[in-house]
């Protein structure tokens, strides 16, 4: 591979769009080419920098009216109550039950609120400089972490190797309880994967929902209920929780 | 503008509501980098919505901000050909011609890495604003709106090929652009 080649596909790495075939040549060629391999960590430092800046705009509250009002009403109206309920609920979330997710709220409000308290959680988890209680990549140091300090530890399984950094892991406080939650990343993303205990052994097939701008992606496997939330892309998010299922089950079996 | 939308099916407007909504920063984020100009871009995302709610009956997935992103694309291009100051096409982005570009044409050449500097949002939206079409636009969709390529070439209709060359380029003027800011503010 030359290195014109090298500086588009080097992009592709980055951003984790090779396959392994095509990786291994850009990274052989980057190891023994000091101008590509200046050039790659540029691009890293660069991309960490962009994500760092915080360049979402937020849409002016006028203009959510604006797109609101031109949409057919719903039937029923909330009922006042229900409506208070939703404000009281902090002005993010309420902002968005203003634009007809009350309708999911009213529906479903525990599933609702917990939801929102394990995005309240995530954020706290990134703004608090308090992301890790544990910091490290090795699952066996992560996981008897957690041991006497919950009821029940959650699985920690390191997925490096797909994509998914373990980074730690970190005691929170979700539905009024201490709960463990295990932290990956995945290029500047951070994920966070909210384990808790359920009386119910029933396996919960996974669902992706969006909430305050992040997704959530929700399952029950084993007695265990799960929350992975990230503001990774839900596509990404599907494949960290299907990696995570996946090596769940071969260590089950294995 | 058009005021209200015409189709007055509650139960359409409800699940359009709650699958749409959510992306209504998002779509007002690429707007603004697409259009660079607060107003316009609430003119355009309030008539994606509309379109989008219009052609809600037709959408079969995948995924709905890159649906979403479709059809915004297209709402800014409309108004970019409106624009009187539209970009006189400086950049020549036909595939040919991105292959005879060699990308380090575009960065200082040296061996040794840069310390790249933290900047604030407006430092780095500046700068990205001044990526040239369609540089901006693939690059805005990865970086910032984290779209996969596969999503970035179904939202801008090209392949993905034509994604690569493009987000290449964009990352390698981004570069020289913020080097020189550096300098800059030194």
């Amino acid at each position: 591979m030359n290195c014109e080649e090298a500086e588009v596909l080097l992009h592709a790495l980055l951003d984790g769009e090779l396959d392994a075939g095509h990786a291994r040549e850009v990274e052989a060629h980057v190891a023994g080419c000091a101008h590509c391999a200046a050039l790659m960590k540029d691009y890293r430092e660069m991309s960490a920098a962009l994500a760092d800046a915080n360049l979402h705009y937020k849409a002016p509250l006028e203009l959510r009216k604006r797109i609101e009002k031109s949409l057919p009403q719903p039937v029923a109206t909330p009922s006042r109550r229900s409506l208070l309920r939703g404000f009281a609920m902090g002005s993010a979330v309420s902002a968005m039950a203003a634009t007809g997710l009350i309708a999911v709220v009213l529906r479903n409000d525990d599933t609702q609120r917990i939801q929102s308290e394990v995005v309240s959680a995530h954020l706290r988890s990134l703004q608090a400089g308090h992301l890790t209680d544990v910091i490290s990549t090795d699952q066996h140091t992560v996981k008897p972490w957690f041991n006497g300090k919950l009821d029940v530890s959650p699985p920690v399984i390191d997925l490096t190797s797909q994509g998914f950094t373990l980074i730690g892991g970190r005691l929170d406080y979700v539905d009024t309880r201490a709960i463990g939650a295990v932290v990956y990343k995945r290029r500047q993303h951070v994920i966070n994967l909210f384990v808790a205990q359920t009386a119910s052994t029933e396996r919960q097939a996974a669902k992706i929902s969006t909430l305050q701008g992040f997704n959530i992606r929700r399952w029950s496997d084993h007695g265990m209920n799960y929350w992975a939330v990230s503001d990774l892309g839900a596509d990404e998010l599907s494949e960290f929780g299907d990696k995570f299922e996946t090596a769940m089950k071969a260590n089950k079996e294995g | 503008m058009v005021a209200k939308a015409s189709d007055d099916d509650p139960e359409k407007a409800r699940r359009f509501r709650e699958a749409a909504l959510p992306y209504l920063d998002d779509a007002y984020t690429l707007a603004r980098f697409l259009l660079r100009d607060a107003a316009d871009a609430e003119d355009a995302v309030q008539e994606c919505y509309l379109r989008a709610y219009k052609h809600f009956d037709s959408y079969r997935g995948p995924a709905m901000k890159p649906w979403l992103f479709a059809i915004l694309r297209n709402v800014c291009r409309a108004e970019y050909a409106r624009r009187k100051t539209a970009p006189v096409t400086a950049v020549d982005d036909k595939p040919e011609t991105v292959e005879q570009t060699p990308m380090w044409n575009e960065a200082p050449e040296t061996p040794e890495s840069h310390l790249m500097r933290r900047f604030d949002g407006d430092t780095v939206r500046k700068l990205i604003a001044a990526l040239a079409e369609p540089f901006r636009e693939t690059f805005v969709l990865r970086e910032i709106q984290n779209l996969s390529y596969r999503e970035i070439a179904d939202v801008a209709a090209v392949p993905v090929g034509t994604v690569m060359s493009r987000l290449a380029r964009a990352r390698a003027m981004l570069r020289s652009a913020w080097l020189a800011e550096q300098e800059h503010v030194k």
